[in-house]
Order: C-alpha cells, then structure tokens, then sequence
C-alpha cells in the first residue's frame, strides 16, 4: 500500500462511463446518469454463469460438426479437431497451427484463467496479484480474436459456392463454438479486476 | 435484552441476502445445459445400429467419409475399416441411422458402387468424382443380423421388384454374364441374375429374373435359346443373318417364345425349371424324344464328317453324328472308320408312330432293332454323301438300295450297326481312278523313245538337205533367172521377133479378109465354083454392107 487512500474511505465511487467521482450512496451518475456501482454487481456469479455456459456450449462445439466440405461430389463433414488434423497431416502445419491456436488454445486459455481469477478471488488469496490483474487484461484483448473461427467459415461459406463443383456450408458446430466466444467474452466482461485487490481490505 | 439490543452486524446479513438471492443469470448455463442435453439426446436417438460388412478389397473405401446409400440416400456411414483375422477380408464398420433398421435384415445386400464399365453400358460414373459408396438394399427376412458380407458386383435386381425367378439349365454358360438380357420378341423382359455349376458340374444352372408383368409369358411349354452372337444361315432364300440386339451380340443373352401351337400351357410357377437351347430352330422344334445310338463302319476316308454331321433319313434330318473313330481290321490290314450317331425315332412324325406299332412291345432298344432289322433286308444302307461340294461338309444319308447285296443283321449287337455302301462321290473317284489307272499304263517311254529316234533321223535328213540339195538349187535358179532374162529381151517393144511377129499377124489378117471376101461370093454367085467368075461378078465391084471395124479398115488399105 501506498497510503493513497481507497475510494470506499472517502464514500466515493468512480463512474464507469464518464469517470465522474459519485457520491457511494448515488446509483446513478450525477453528470452522464450512467449506473454506478462501487463494484460490478454480482460480478463473480455472473462470471461463473457465463463461463459455465461457454463451457458446456464448447462441447458440442467440439463434437458437432463446423464445416460441411463438398469438392468434386465428395463431401466430408469437418469438426474444429478433425480439420486441425486434416490440415497438419496434409502438411500445411502453420494453418493447422493458427486454427488451433485460434480455436482451441485461445477458449481453454481463458477457460482456465477465468476459473482460476474466479477461485482465487473467492478465496480472497494475496497470490500474484499483479499478475492475474495482468491475466485479465491479456484475457480481454485476446477475446476479440477468437471469433477468427467464426468468420473463417462464415467468410469462406460465402464464398465458396460452386453448386457441382465444391461448396462449402457452416454447420451447427459453428453456432455453438461462436456462442461458447459470446459466453467467455461476457465472462470476461462481467468480471470485475478490482475484486482482485479487494483482497487487501480486511472487511470487504 | 442484551441479545435483542445487540445491532446485527452491517455486513453479513447483506452478503447472506446477495448469497440468497439467485440471481437471473444463472439461466444462461442452465439454458446452454439444457440444448447440449437436448443434442446429445437428439444423437442419441438417432444412432442407429451398428453393423459390420466384409469386403474383398477396401478399394475407394475411407473410414468417416463413405457413405452407405439407398436409392441415393445416406442411410449410415463407415465409422472403421479394418482388416479381418485371418487377413483375407476387409471389415467395414457402418453406422446407420435408426430409420435404416429395415437395413440390418438377413438379407439386405451390400454392395460398394465403383465406375463400372461393361457391354451393358457404364455404370457409377459419378463415383469417379465423388469417391465410392456402399450401396444398400433391404431384404424382407424376419432375422437381423450385424453382420454382412458384402457384394463384389451389384446384384442386378433389388428387392421389392415384381417378377419371377426361374432356373435355366444350359451346358455352358457361353457369354452369358450376369445382367445379360432375357428377350422376348426382341424386348428385354429380364435379366441373368446369377449362375453357378450344375451338382457333379454338369451343365450350369442360370437363375433368371422376368420382371412383371412380362412373367406371366413364361408358360410351362416356353422355350428358351441362347441369343447370344449373330446366327448366320445360307439357305435357298439366301443369306439370312439373325440376331436379338446389339448388346446381345456382345454380352449375350437369352430369348424365349413359346411354340406356335402349345394348347396345354399354363403360366410357370417361380423358379420353374427350363432347358437352353442352343438356336431359335431347335428350341422351337417338336422335342426329340429318346435318342437311339446306331454305329457305321465306313471303308472310306471320313475327311469332312465331323461331330454334328446330320444323318439324314430319305431326306429328313433324324439326328447327328456323335463319334467318329479309326478301326483297325486285322484281317484286310485296313483302317475302316467308325461313326457313331444319335437318332430320334420321334422326328420321324407319323411314320414314327406306326413303325411303333410294328415293332411290338419290349425293351426300347429291341423294338428298334427289330424294326432297322426289317429296313436293312429291304436295302437300308448308309452312305456318307457330300453336302456341300465347296466346303467338303460330309453328311451321313441313309437310303433303301434294292440293288445292295445282302448283309446279315445283327440285332442283338449293341450299339445297333447299320450296314454302309460306298458314297456316290465315292464312286466318282472310283473311277477316276481307274481312268488314271489306265492313262498311267499307256507305254509312255517305248512311245517317246521312237519319237525320239525319228527325230533324230529328220535332223540327218535336214543336214543332208542343207549340204548338198541347197548348193544345187541355187544354181538352177540362176540358170532360170539367165532364161527369163532372154525371153525378156526377146518380147520387149523394139526387138526384131516382135515386129515379126506383127507383121505375122497383118498378113494372117489379110489372108482372112480374102478368104471371107470369097465367101460372101461364092454365098451370093454359088455357080461360079462351077462355071468360074462372070465379069460383072468381079469380087471387086462387090460392095457388102461395112462392119463398123471395116469402116476404120477400109481407108487405110
């Protein structure tokens, strides 16, 4: 601590819109009428719900199909894996690669750094603050990237549409996989990083 | 008091309250639970049974990708392929959907649909493409089974088609294939639908597949016969070519019909046995009846009687030559040929009938000797005739011969000998041979000897002729040439002889205009060879009347 006294000492609290220092008793913003609350509210079990939810849309978001391929009459029907695969043995590794990245590596990063900003602010732990508050930045920024999948296949179903030739059309895998980034982008957003520090308060 | 006066603590009855409260959001994962439940449950329900097929080759076949179809309909889809134990198979695992329960039937097929080309036309071309697929059809049994062994060709008709099967018994397959067409005046009815060898492989049993409403022309008395190829035929019409269709020449194919005149017919029953004949004429004709073995011993050459030769009776095609085989007579040290033959009493027709009645009752094969017994003592002999001069095609003809010696019949010989006399080529070259017999006995050397000699003689009398009768010769032509030379010279214009010779010839005419001047005088004065001229009958003074020539020879005198 640094002896800057905290905004819940002076009954203050900070607007989220405008940046307007309120009264704490106010609910709405005096100058932009915007809600205030000293924190987010309910911050950590709409987290939960919605990282729950995203969780269990990314299963059938995995075993579901994403892609549905018709080149030449032979069709095949890709899930997020199977294209992963089909693409690393045919040995265009570096798309593998971004897909993977992309749709797998990204979902489960912020999976697990949700749930563990979740855990460890529930349990009030002093660990890393710093860090996990570093965490949930990162976790924001990537969130807007992961909709990559989303729009790859959006994109090439528009494209790719060649009646007998090759077609290529979205599968109900895709729907789930972009509700399962809608999930974890609203998790993330409903997370509230101040609680991280809350911790240092006794009595909060 | 002291507990009611105590104030509760500013904190935990808020965080109870928040804990309480549940909030809304909390439907969302209750939400997303609820459809990934409904999914799973939704493929749950939609998996259908699992079974296995066994191929010979897991050619064009891949695992999560082949499709099993019905009519084009992806009923199921291989899940694994994998080889079978013992190596020889492969396994394909498929996953159907539950609506495909009817598939798992003892007696569905399965077949993989590959590009196939054959002479009934291509078929699954769009698998070049599209990469093959397991094709399916449902069988009807009560059974189901999980295991398959797959079809290696399509099966060429599919469950639920109407129709009949019937089983054609044939002696070789030829170019018969499956999905070789069944005509019926000349319009496909049906199809091969699978052939195997007869029990003790003898023959091969067709299984064929009429498609209704066409079954119902298969009578008990239809007759089928190979339509396979192109049946040429020359007879006295001229050359007659007959064929079912482009595809049958190719592929083969079988045609049926029933006879013209078949009164008690009645719609076959299914899988009603028939027999394959060989062309439309034998299929069509009268049944042959039992066939009676006969044998012939000819003292001839056989070159151009094969097997198949007809045996004719008084002109009607009785049956066939079924041997034909070299003996050996130790006696005369020749190789007199033997020929075995098949005849059918019964295509003697009526004459049959009645000879049946001659012969009496017995064994079948006595009543025919009885009855060729009686034939051969009224001159019942064979002959092997020429059929055909250009070809040399020898045919077996059997003929009365009244003027035939007389051969002891042996009715108890089995197979029946019937007595030969040579062919009547036979005799032609016979006595050709004789001609050349006598045309090579002629004294041919002693004749071109003499002729020899008396040429010989010539050229001596030629030189002779040339040495000394031509020297001489030309010198009398000389001698001639000098003689008419002088008569030449002797006759020419100007020589002495000729003006002679005028002269000669003026006087002679002279001399004869004196002589006729005394004759028209004496015509006229008679008397004066009496009396002598008178004066005033003077010769001169007589004036006769002038000749034209007199006139031109009169002045110059």
């Amino acid at each position: 601590m640094n002896g800057i006294p905290l905004a819940r000492e002076h009954a203050v609290c900070l607007c989220h819109t405008c940046g307007y220092v309120c009264p704490a008793e106010a609910t709405v913003c005096p100058r932009c009428e915007a809600a205030i609350h000293a924190r987010k509210p309910n911050s950590i079990a709409r987290t939960w719900a919605f990282l729950l939810a995203g969780l269990i849309f990314y299963i059938p978001a995995n075993l579901l199909p994403v892609m549905y391929t018709t080149m030449f009459g032979s069709s095949s029907q890709n899930t997020i894996m199977s294209g992963v695969i089909e693409f690393f043995e045919s040995g265009s590794w570096d798309i593998a690669l971004l897909i993977f990245i992309a749709s797998v590596a990204v979902p489960c990063l912020k999976f697990a750094v949700l749930g563990t900003l979740l855990v460890t602010v529930q349990r009030r732990s002093r660990w890393a603050m710093r860090e996990r508050a570093r965490l949930y930045r990162f976790i924001e920024l990537i969130g807007y990237w992961s909709m990559l999948d989303v729009l790859v296949v959006a994109l090439v179903a528009a494209l790719v549409q060649f009646r007998e030739l090759s077609t290529i059309e979205p599968r109900i895998g895709i729907l789930f996989f972009g509700l399962v980034v809608v999930m974890t982008m609203f998790a993330a957003m409903s997370f509230d990083p101040r609680l991280i520090w809350d911790a240092e308060v006794e009595d909060v | 008091m002291s507990d009611k006066a105590l104030p509760p603590s500013p904190s935990r009855p808020l965080v109870k309250r928040r804990g309480a409260r549940v909030s809304l959001v909390w439907l969302v994962p209750i939400i997303a639970g609820l459809i990934g439940l409904s999914m799973a449950v939704h493929d749950w329900m939609n998996v259908g049974p699992k079974i296995t097929l066994s191929f010979r080759t897991a050619e064009g076949l891949e695992a999560n990708k082949t499709q099993v179809k019905y009519k084009n309909v992806v009923i199921g889809t291989v899940t694994a392929i994998s080889l079978s134990d013992d190596r020889t198979h492969v396994l394909a695992t498929v996953e159907l959907n539950n609506t495909a329960t009817p598939f798992t039937r003892k007696d569905s097929h399965y077949w993989v649909v590959r590009p196939r080309i054959g002479a009934h036309g291509i078929t699954g071309i769009d698998t070049l493409l599209s990469g093959a697929f397991i094709a399916a059809d449902a069988g009807s049994a009560e059974e189901t089974t999980d295991h398959f062994a797959g079809l290696e060709t399509p099966p060429p008709v599919s469950f639920g088609e109407k129709g009949k099967r019937f089983i054609l018994h044939t002696d070789d397959l030829g170019s018969l294939d499956i999905g070789s067409p069944i005509y019926y005046r000349r319009i496909q009815v049906g199809q091969v639908v699978s052939y195997q060898l007869a029990k003790e492989g003898k023959g091969v049993d067709v299984e064929i597949f009429i498609s209704a409403p066409n079954d119902q022309y298969i009578t008990t008395d239809t007759r089928f016969w190979n339509a396979s190829g192109v049946d040429v035929s020359i007879g006295a019409a001229g050359l007659k070519i007959d064929t079912q269709s482009l595809t049958s020449i190719i592929s083969g194919g079988i045609a049926f019909r029933e006879p013209n005149y078949s009164p008690e017919s009645k719609p076959a029953e299914a899988n009603a046995e028939f027999t394959v004949f060989n062309d439309q004429a034998t299929a069509m004709a009268p049944p042959d009846g039992d066939a009676r073995y006969i044998r012939m011993r000819f003292e001839q050459s056989l070159r151009g009687l094969v097997v198949g030769s007809p045996v004719d009776f008084l002109g009607v095609n009785i049956g066939k030559v079924v041997s034909v085989d070299l003996d050996y007579d130790l006696k005369t040290q020749t190789f007199p040929g033997l020929v075995g033959a098949v005849i059918y009493p019964k295509r003697l027709g009526a004459a049959n009938d009645k000879l049946e009645k001659i012969g009496g009752s017995g064994d079948p094969d006595e009543i025919s000797a009885r009855i060729l017994g009686g034939f051969v003592d009224h001159g019942l002999r064979a002959q092997i005739r020429n059929g055909n001069l250009l070809t040399g095609q020898l045919y077996i003809a059997m003929d009365f011969d009244p003027k035939a010696p007389k051969v002891a019949f042996n009715p108890k010989l089995r197979p029946l000998e019937i007595p030969t006399v040579p062919g009547s080529f036979d005799k032609l070259q016979e006595q050709l041979q004789a001609f050349v017999d006598k045309l090579s006995k002629l004294p041919i050397d002693q004749v071109a000897n003499n002729l020899n000699n008396n040429l010989v003689e010539l050229q001596k009398t030629m030189k002779q002729v040339n040495g000394d009768v031509l020297p001489q010769m030309r010198g009398t032509l000389q001698q001639v040439q000098k003689t008419l030379a002088t008569a030449n010279e002797s006759l020419g214009e100007d020589s002495p002889q000729r003006q002679q010779l005028s002269q000669a010839m003026d006087e002679v005419q002279r001399t004869a205009r004196s002589v006729r001047v005394l004759t028209d005088y004496l015509g006229r004065h008679p008397e004066a060879l009496i009396r002598g001229r008178t004066g005033d009958a003077a010769p001169g003074s007589y004036k006769a009347t002038p000749s034209s020539r007199e006139i031109d020879l009169e002045p110059e005198q």
